[in-house]
């Protein structure tokens, strides 16, 4: 199985991950997702800023896509991540996972998806009309893992 | 040397991105240097007591009680938010 992870300040393109993906023999199932910068109530999000810690961040997504592989049979990983300053509507995260069924592809993409938000070293500062804020960790985020438990 | 990080809402707080400890060669658990990181003032004390607050050695999320030694990369930041 091949993994590809980045974290980049520069924007990504779907339809060329979709299409790497696609490069993937024996796959018959891709499913993708994007996380956007949501815009707050009243529209008072200016931007965000996205902290990471380089390194540990590579690493714990590599860690994250290895568990995924361990518990279905995937043909292919891509994880995107941004970091930087974004603004609303603009694009965070990308996750792609190609495989030979979509049952595995659907499933993976979530379980990466819940142990980004959980255990990669990315932190959210909102600057906003009313100042700027650091986006507090959700309790559904950690209550999402326990259905992978 | 132990190199200390804080990142993010931790860093701010505290005001120090980086923080050099020296060691001695001697093997620490991560809680003893929290607690000796907690008695440089009463606003380390307070931000480095939350029940939030996550540890990194060497770029790997462990519990407080792991050990860390010379060389070592330890990190405290708070419950991350990407995606």
């Amino acid at each position: 199985m091949s993994i590809f992870v980045a974290v980049q300040s520069d924007d990504f393109c779907v339809a060329s991950e979709y299409d790497e993906l696609r490069q993937q023999a024996n796959c018959g199932a891709i499913v993708t997702f994007s996380g956007l910068v949501r815009e707050l109530s009243n529209n008072i999000l200016h931007n965000m800023t996205l902290e990471h810690y380089p390194g540990m961040t590579e690493q714990a997504l590599i860690a994250i896509a290895e568990q995924a592989k361990q518990r279905w049979q995937l043909g292919a990983v891509r994880i995107v991540h941004r970091v930087g300053t974004l603004k609303p509507q603009q694009q965070i995260v990308f996750v792609g996972i190609a495989s030979a069924h979509r049952a595995a592809a659907f499933a993976a993409c979530e379980f990466i998806m819940d142990y980004l938000k959980n255990q990669a070293p990315f932190w959210k500062k909102e600057h906003t009309a009313q100042g700027d804020y650091w986006v507090a960790a959700k309790v559904s985020d950690q209550q999402a893992l326990a259905r992978w438990e | 040397m132990i190199k200390i990080l804080f990142f993010a809402a931790l860093r701010e707080r505290l005001d120090c991105e980086q923080y050099l400890l020296s060691c001695d060669d001697k093997i620490l658990q991560v809680a003893d240097i929290l607690q000796q990181l907690q008695s440089r003032c009463h606003n380390w004390q307070l931000e480095l007591s939350r029940n939030d607050l996550l540890c990194a050695v060497n770029q790997q999320l462990v519990p407080l009680t792991a050990s860390v030694q010379d060389g070592d990369e330890l990190a405290f930041f708070p419950p991350v938010t990407g995606g």
